[in-house]
């Protein structure tokens, strides 16, 4: 049913046709966060797959800079209804990661944390096949602190909640587990085309 | 419960001026309760079906007899905003959803609660400052809002009187535009002097524009408040 008075001002036909229902374009860079930024060293810094407490593999800050790296670039929708066109990322994908480490992904779900003790659920086959990786460029610098540098999950056909800042580590999971904002209400999945945003979408 | 993340058409009951660029909006009451702090998620449809969501913090304690209170600001451009200011009416059906959001404090929760606006970034403080003065009045609260003038500032006499009036809820406000003050921002001796009057803070509650979040928070880990006792919401883009 229409709003009373309302016209809006829907974006040309051809940004119209690049954003997820409900979503709307912006230049700027929004921080979303839900406390203060983590004051993350690449000293001393480690990535680690773990599969429930056991770790599987990991590595330190120039063991992952030494992998094969990956560019990136496209579109990001944040649930929070803001979407960034042409964003530039780098990294090393989780395919490159895993094999690396010699090993087959051991389970169907991963809970991405962060160093803010932050977590996310994927379910693993959104991150392989060069879908996902651990970005630590933006736009060919260092990822800023604040857009979750020095080293971010970037999951980009998903909401950008699903790119969990400060990546510190992927855990596996038997189940598909809720993470931080899933056990609050948000869709387990965040697919931004069926604008899967909450429970229920 | 009701389903808080099912759309359903409420009605505007109210509508008055906060500021020059912000204006109270009183809605029907949501199905379920809130916790202080959340917000709502609006949506608008044109009749072509094109269609432009917006979250709004909500002002009013969850049970207010008066309704769901929204406080809109308008921003330059605002899509959105625009329509909350010059089209909307009382009786226009909006559709809405929500609560949502993990930035929320209840009584439950205790203190002491330490709370920083910046801008329009004070309304989930202010239905922080109400569900305290309701629910758990012995709770140790400050509040801590930076506007840029006087006539800016967002229920200005509904604060100030608080302060003078509720043992245990201290407000300071800081004019960062115009008086003695302009030029000042927040700074570590605000925040030390804060705490000193508060106590350590087991709670922390920060919400204003982007830039202005990041320094308060900051401010906040250097001043020995554990971060994760530290919640933060920005808004702008």
């Amino acid at each position: 049913m229409a709003t009373r008075g309302f016209t809006g001002r829907p974006p040309a036909a051809e940004i119209r046709e690049r954003l997820p229902p409900g979503q709307y374009l912006t230049d700027d860079f929004p921080v979303l966060q839900m406390g203060p930024t983590p004051r993350v060293s690449t000293e001393g810094w480690r990535f680690t797959l773990r599969q429930g407490a056991k770790p599987l593999a990991s590595w330190s800050w120039d063991e992952l800079q030494a992998l094969p790296r990956t560019r990136w670039g496209g579109d990001i929708h944040c649930v929070t209804k803001w979407s960034k066109f042409d964003t530039a990322w780098e990294g090393v994908t989780i395919d490159d990661l895993l094999a690396a480490a010699g090993l087959e992904a051991p389970t169907g779900f991963v809970l991405a944390e962060g160093h803010d003790d932050y977590t996310t659920n994927i379910p693993v086959p959104d991150l392989l096949g060069g879908k996902a990786m651990i970005a630590t460029l933006y736009e060919g610098q260092p990822i800023e602190p604040d857009h979750g540098g020095p080293a971010r999950l970037l999951v980009p056909h998903l909401y950008f909640w699903k790119s969990a800042k400060w990546v510190k580590s992927l855990r596996f999971t038997e189940r598909d587990e809720a993470g931080f904002w899933e056990l609050r209400g948000y869709h387990m999945y965040g697919d931004p085309w069926r604008e899967q945003r909450f429970t229920g979408d | 419960m009701a389903d808080p993340f099912r759309w359903r058409s409420t009605t505007i009951r109210a509508i008055t001026p906060a500021t020059a660029r912000v204006k109270s909006f009183r809605f029907d009451a949501l199905d379920g309760p809130h916790r202080a702090g959340q917000h709502v998620d609006v949506r608008l449809t044109a009749p072509d079906g094109y269609q432009a969501q917006r979250s709004y913090s909500i002002a009013s304690v969850p049970g207010d007899p008066a309704g769901l209170e929204l406080m809109i600001e308008r921003l330059a451009d605002g899509e959105v905003s625009g329509f909350f200011d010059e089209v909307a009416e009382i009786g226009d059906a909006i559709e809405m959803r929500g609560p949502v959001g993990a930035f929320a404090w209840e009584a439950a929760d205790g203190g002491p609660v330490l709370l920083v606006g910046g801008g329009s970034g004070v309304v989930p403080l202010l239905a922080m400052v109400r569900e305290r003065a309701l629910r758990a009045p012995d709770v140790p609260m400050l509040l801590i809002y930076s506007a840029r003038r006087a006539a800016e500032v967002i229920a200005r006499g509904e604060l100030s009187a608080r302060s003078r009036d509720e043992t245990g809820f201290d407000l300071t406000l800081l004019l960062t535009r115009e008086g003695p003050t302009a030029g000042r921002r927040i700074d570590r001796v605000m925040i030390d002097t804060a705490i000193e009057c508060l106590g350590m803070p087991r709670h922390s509650f920060v919400c204003g524009g982007n830039a202005f979040v990041g320094t308060v928070a900051d401010l906040l880990v250097d001043a020995g408040v554990r971060p994760s006792a530290i919640r933060t919401e920005r808004f702008g883009g």
